[in-house]
């Protein structure tokens, strides 16, 4: 063999292939769920059954739906531009799919004589990374709305653009103060720290609220989902798309819940780490690989919390206008998240100094 | 060849295509979808370097935000191929003599350099380490990172006063 292929890590390798198919093909899975969830809440709030049809409560649905999706006619309009009308989706489900490498799902297995580490990689930018995977989410829907060569497609991709790039700067700024507690931007890290601490959602409970609400509008969730206002843009920046193509807009942003869920659950909640339980212990008493899938458990927890939470207020709060959208991100989340960020600072240096000035 | 190198060569070879494409392309937008490429792969070189926070930073700020301000430009321009006025003659060749010149200034340059001295290391080197380069920052560079926060801070603020209308 080539000399390269032997000074390779084998097993390595395999161990990250089988742990990124597992959390795809996890992540896809729990999208469709998702869609299924979605409905049966709006259901329970209006005050209807949802979908009850295919399989045991509807359980089935999601399956049909995809299999509506891939059934559709494939249609291409033939002033767009071709190969950026494809590339748009693509775009959407690949960046909400890369932010998942960075997240710790749980501690790690003793199997087969390895330690396995269940984060596909614990990165000394974590943070940064997702932040970087964020950036490049705007493009999926930027691309797809200019190449369908419609007005309201580009309009509502132009509004979706400058929602996601207004937000992320006062989501930006939040973080930071989340930063300066903890003094590393490895999400491992911060999750070790809270399982020896108390979570940082009790020391930055501004921080979390601003957070959150800069979630929702990266996901282009009610109440921001400005881009897809079909009162006002048909129906935003995928109405050109058909088929699968539009399917994968749309189930991307209910991977990105699920991701986002798990990634404000890791920062301020604990991540994996289970509540009131000392795990140290825990494990050492009932075995490594049990207290690895109870953690599991626990995030997975966490996050279905999470994503009920996007279901709840999206079925409960109505669509801002969009100049109320741009004053709250410009105008009082920036300027919030500044305050955040300064009174930690500034608590940071006073403990530090022994709470003299 | 190691692994690296593989690397470096692909990445290099993307870099050097996509830069091309960038001034070939007749579609605006196009050239600036080549020019995030042209990002990534010199985001990829920062990684062989082992500078992990550079790279991240020059997506982040760079593809993720400038890139996006410029397609923006583009998109409501609706620039197309017809409605762009033919050029005068004269001006291209100028503008070919011009970066000829460039070009011939850069190579010359470059061709008395001291290289082999100053390759950077591959993956040795751990400057670009958030935390290293934190240090340096906040360290030895101070006063120089604290002026240019300040221009930027000044040159936003002009451009809020611009924007402004009375």
């Amino acid at each position: 063999m080539h000399p390269i292929l032997l000074a390779m890590d084998w097993g390595l390798l395999l161990e990250k292939a089988v742990l990124i198919t597992i959390i795809i093909s996890v992540s896809l899975l729990v999208a469709m769920y998702e869609t299924w969830g979605e409905r049966k809440i709006a259901a329970v709030i209006q005050d209807r059954r949802g979908p009850n049809r295919a399989g045991p409560g509807g359980l089935f649905q999601p399956l049909a739906d995809g299999l509506k999706l891939f059934m559709k006619e494939e249609i291409i309009p033939t002033s767009s531009s071709r190969m950026l009308f494809v590339l748009g989706p693509g775009l959407a489900m690949l960046t909400a799919m890369m932010t998942s490498a960075v997240v710790p799902w749980s501690s790690h297995f003793d199997l087969f004589g390895r330690h396995i580490e269940l984060q596909i990689a614990d990165v000394n930018i974590g943070i940064l990374y997702i932040f970087g995977v964020v950036s490049m989410g705007v493009y999926g829907i930027m691309i797809g709305g200019w190449a369908s060569n419609n007005k309201f497609s580009l309009l509502a991709a132009i509004r979706g653009a400058s929602q996601i790039i207004s937000y992320e700067l006062a989501m930006g700024i939040s973080i930071i103060a989340l930063l300066m507690l903890t003094g590393s931007l490895s999400l491992k890290t911060i999750v070790e720290q809270q399982q020896h601490g108390v979570y940082y959602v009790l020391w930055q409970p501004l921080g979390f609220l601003i957070f959150l609400v800069c979630a929702f509008a990266e996901c282009n969730r009610t109440p921001f989902d400005l881009s897809e206002a079909e009162n006002e843009l048909n129906f935003g920046y995928h109405q050109e798309y058909s088929s699968m193509k539009l399917g994968f807009y749309l189930f991307a942003e209910y991977v990105n819940m699920f991701i986002s869920s798990a990634v404000m659950a890791t920062l301020y909640w604990g991540g994996y780490d289970i509540p009131f339980v000392n795990d140290t212990a825990f494990g050492q008493a009932h075995g490594q690989n049990l207290l690895a899938i109870l953690q599991a458990v626990s995030l997975f927890g966490k996050v279905i919390i999470f994503v009920f939470f996007f279901m709840w207020v999206r079925w409960t709060i109505p669509r801002f206008r969009y100049d109320q959208l741009m004053r709250l991100g410009w105008n009082v989340l920036i300027p919030l998240s500044l305050v955040n960020m300064l009174v930690t600072g500034f608590l940071i240096l006073l403990h530090q100094n022994n709470w003299h000035f | 060849m190691g692994i690296t190198q593989i690397l470096f060569w692909f990445l290099s070879v993307l870099a050097l295509i996509s830069a091309i494409l960038v001034v070939v392309s007749k579609n605006p937008v196009h050239s600036v979808l080549w020019l995030i490429l042209v990002f990534f792969a010199i985001s990829g070189h920062y990684i062989l370097l082992n500078a992990q926070f550079l790279a991240i930073v020059n997506l982040i700020v760079y593809a993720g935000a400038i890139m996006v301000l410029f397609l923006f430009v583009f998109m409501l321009m609706n620039l197309n191929a017809d409605t762009e006025p033919q050029k005068n003659k004269w001006l291209k060749i100028a503008g070919v003599i011009a970066s000829g010149s460039l070009l011939l200034v850069l190579v010359a340059a470059l061709k008395n350099a001291d290289m082999k001295s100053r390759l950077a290391e591959m993956g040795g080197g751990n400057i670009g380490l958030i935390h290293n380069l934190g240090l340096a920052l906040f360290n030895d560079y101070v006063i120089p990172f604290e002026i240019s926060s300040v221009l930027f801070l000044s040159a936003m603020v002009g451009v809020v006063v611009i924007g402004k209308k009375e």
